[in-house]
């Protein structure tokens, strides 16, 4: 059971990361995509209708891992309280941002909530990675299972890290840049040109660093955390996650290289999966590693809620997900094709 | 209040009062929008669809605000307030895993829809648009008080060898014996904010001799939408509420009442100040009895004062408990007189062309917030010193490892971005109530984005 609500959670998180991936990485490409106005609303455009209910996914997460996972969450929310305050005026003002720049259309207002979305979003894909790179890195928990961790230490991932070491930050960076190449195809399917040329090199470039970064993140993962290749040892099926996600990566290369932006889109969402549950399947069964003594590592069974509760919420969450499922359909199907700016609102 | 506890309490007690503000008004709006909707789908007439669709732009500023704050506090359980989050998450986070996947999912694409969605639907499914999205609203407001009654009368759970709370029952749980009249209360709450909002904008309209016609529908429907829910606010809802409260938690009845000496026949302090030195109450204005009457149902029933509960069960803020108790039923009372003075005047044709008594509408328009607020303020005050009530005290809640410097420097960032919130959710619909609901060619190029 825990393991199954491990998974569950795990699953939304990537559908998050790709849903949200998209808008965030239009918000990073936005200034290298459009030039205009008339152009950067066609960017928003092309996130409008849907990033709200992709942000859902975080919060339908968090929530669930709150009620599955309660010491985690617990442990996890409070050792993080800096980066995830900044998180949260990150989302605050890039909701802000796109939600009330088309309500005036002056000279001022308009680029200067721009400027708010594309610097809110480029941070916001920082620190999701940092994230991750944190909890793969392990946190120095005590044997109650708190920590607290600074902004940053000696940025090296030793036994008293911070929020920021060389490690998050690539991972950061890493999250930064596939963020940018997930957003620009989103862009380049939802658009004509010259919008779609210029978002095809942005997202040609991402991927040119992606790639080397991911060979590096890999690399030092193996280094910073040595539980992954040991589990990837003994298990090597797990070894399909990663290859999906090279798979991901180079199907990516040749269909932007043929200029399929859909299939290219669908690649990077492979991609980020294969990624993401690399790391999941990596770290199982821990949640948060412990960065020091070992053994004060949250795992799925020491953080786990009561078994009625898991075994109960199984009764809601599926009814409850197909829902969710159906409503995304609805939405996507709604807002299938190109961007046509003559749809009116109010 | 400089203690780590009394930093991650104010913190708290802020970004909610901040959210709630806007969480009320959309709610309210929500159901005076589907209102309009169905006058339009009934009606044909263009007036409501216009009507409607002016209401829906002031929604969505409102709910864009009521999202962005709400998603913090989803967080603080975990950041702030993580012992208690370790205790309670088995149980409260089954709640608010549910506010996720049941309501805002619903509410997130349906706001769109609603919004943008207008033209390419048929009349019929953008009515269906507004019920869901009023269903959304209210079913998230539903989780959400599920789990502050289960902070306020734990049910459905054991207490796990660690000290963590297990859920037992799902459905006892969701069908808390405090939800039913609680949720009622709440949202009829919202209702009187969303009413005494629209009356004001209309009596806005009327008075400075613009849209006129809607101006007249605004206050109509704004005054007759407020008194209902204000009647229904005082009974049954709140007087029920009041029982519980009297049943479960005696120690908030005497705590809101400032009453410390268990006495028969008990009276109901109009106004006073609690003085917590000498444990009396200075200058009070008493009305004899009511107070048993309103707990009990009878005049004479015996009400425990706070001396009659051991010092450290007592309400930590007992002054300021029993000062939004007042100003809340206060308010309650002023909002039914002016509503059925506004019908009286309504049944005599004389509402649209008393200015005086159009003013006295205007000004009306802050103090449901100010209501709900204190209510609100009522009931979480009343439950201290219990966090989750009479099993963790709130001293064991928040987060140790958590310092006050760091809960500090995050609520003076929550403060100035909130001011910025504020200012641009004052200035953006005051735009849209300057351009009135009629279609306006400067109303920029009316796009989504």
């Amino acid at each position: 059971m825990e393991t199954l609500w491990f998974c569950l959670i795990a699953l939304m998180l990537t559908v998050y990361v790709i849903l949200d991936g998209f808008d965030l990485g239009a918000g990073i490409v936005h200034f290298c995509v459009a030039r205009d106005d008339a152009e950067r609303r066609r960017v928003l455009a092309s996130i409008g209708p849907v990033w709200d209910g992709n942000e859902v996914w975080l919060l339908a997460a968090g929530g669930t891992l709150y009620f599955a996972f309660p010491l985690l969450y617990a442990s996890g929310f409070s050792g993080l309280y800096l980066p995830l305050m900044i998180v949260l005026w990150l989302l605050i003002l890039r909701g802000a941002a796109i939600e009330f720049r088309s309500h005036i259309a002056g000279p001022l207002w308009r680029p200067f909530w721009d400027f708010v979305f594309t610097a809110a979003s480029a941070l916001l894909a920082v620190f999701f990675g940092a994230a991750l790179g944190n909890v793969v890195r392990g946190a120095p928990l005590e044997a109650d299972g708190q920590f607290f961790l600074p902004l940053w230490t000696d940025f090296r991932p030793g036994p008293q890290p911070g929020i920021l070491d060389w490690y998050t930050i690539l991972v950061g960076l890493t999250a930064f840049l596939a963020l940018a190449q997930h957003g620009a195809l989103w862009v380049a399917l939802k658009n004509e040109d010259p919008i779609r040329g210029r978002a095809r090199r942005v997202a040609w470039l991402a991927w040119c660093g992606v790639a080397g970064m991911t060979l590096i993140v890999t690399g030092a993962t193996f280094r910073v955390q040595p539980h992954v290749p040991e589990r990837l040892s003994q298990q090597p099926w797990g070894l399909i996650f990663p290859a999906l996600a090279l798979a991901g990566l180079l199907w990516g290369m040749l269909l932007q290289r043929a200029g399929r932006d859909a299939l290219a889109f669908l690649a990077s969402c492979l991609y980020l999966a294969g990624m993401l549950a690399s790391a999941a399947f990596g770290l199982y069964p821990y949640v948060l590693p412990s960065a020091g003594e070992r053994q004060f590592g949250l795992t799925v069974y020491n953080t786990a809620a009561g078994p009625y509760g898991m075994r109960v919420a199984l009764y809601w969450w599926i009814p409850g997900m197909l829902l969710v499922a159906l409503y995304t359909w609805f939405v996507y199907r709604r807002f299938a094709g190109k961007v046509r700016l003559e749809e009116e609102g109010y | 209040m400089e203690s780590a506890l009394g930093l991650h309490r104010f913190h708290f007690a802020f970004t909610i009062t901040f959210h709630y503000l806007f969480a009320q008004l959309s709610m309210g709006l929500a159901l005076l929008i589907l209102i309009l909707k169905t006058m339009a789908l009934r009606t044909s007439d263009e007036h409501y669809h216009r009507a409607a669709r002016f209401w829906i732009r002031i929604f969505a500023i409102t709910f864009v605000v009521g999202v962005v704050t709400g998603i913090p506090m989803e967080f603080q359980f975990g950041t702030n307030w993580s012992r208690f989050a370790r205790a309670a998450g088995g149980v409260i986070g089954q709640t608010l895993a549910m506010e996720g996947v049941f309501a805002f999912f619903l509410e997130s694409t349906f706001v769109g829809l609603l919004l943008f969605g207008e033209k390419r639907l048929s009349a019929k499914a953008h009515w269906a648009i507004a019920l869901l999205l009023w269903l959304g609203t209210w079913l998230s407001a539903y989780f959400i008080l599920a789990t502050n009654a289960w902070m306020q009368h734990p049910v459905g759970y054991k207490l796990a060898p660690g000290g963590e709370a297990e859920l037992k029952s799902l459905w006892a749980l969701l069908l808390n014996p405090w939800l039913g009249w609680m949720f009622l209360h709440n949202q009829l709450g919202t209702v009187v904010t969303g009413g005494f909002v629209m009356a004001a904008v209309g009596a806005f309209y009327l008075l400075s001799g613009k849209h006129q016609a809607y101006g007249r529908t605004f206050v109509r429907l704004g005054v007759t939408s407020a008194g209902v829910a204000s009647l229904l606010m005082l009974f049954p809802t709140g007087d029920m509420q009041a029982k519980n409260v009297a049943r479960h938690q005696p120690a908030a009845l005497a705590g809101m009442e400032g009453m410390f000496e268990t006495v028969r026949g008990a009276p109901f302090a109009v106004v006073g100040q609690p003085d917590m030195e000498k444990l009396r109450m200075d200058n009070p204005l008493l009305i004899p009895g009511f107070l048993s009457f309103l707990a009990y149902g009878d005049w004479s029933a015996e009400v425990k004062g706070l001396r009659a509960f051991p010092r450290d069960q007592w309400p930590d803020q007992v002054p300021l408990l029993f000062y939004s108790f007042r100003i809340m039923i206060g308010l309650g009372v002023a909002f039914i007189i002016v509503c059925l003075v506004s019908w009286f005047k309504l049944w005599r044709g004389r509402l649209f062309q008393s200015r005086g008594w159009l003013w006295v509408l205007l000004v009306t328009a802050p103090f449901p917030f100010i209501a709900n607020t204190a209510g609100w303020m009522a009931a979480e005050l009343g439950r201290q010193p219990w966090l989750i009530y009479g099993v963790t005290r709130t001293a064991e809640g928040a987060s140790f490892n958590v310092s006050g410097a760091n809960a500090l420097f995050t609520l003076m960032g929550f403060t100035g971005m909130y001011a910025v919130l504020a200012i641009l959710f004052l200035y953006l619909s005051g735009r849209e109530i300057d351009h009135g609901p009629e279609p306006q060619a400067d109303a920029g190029d009316n796009l989504p984005h």
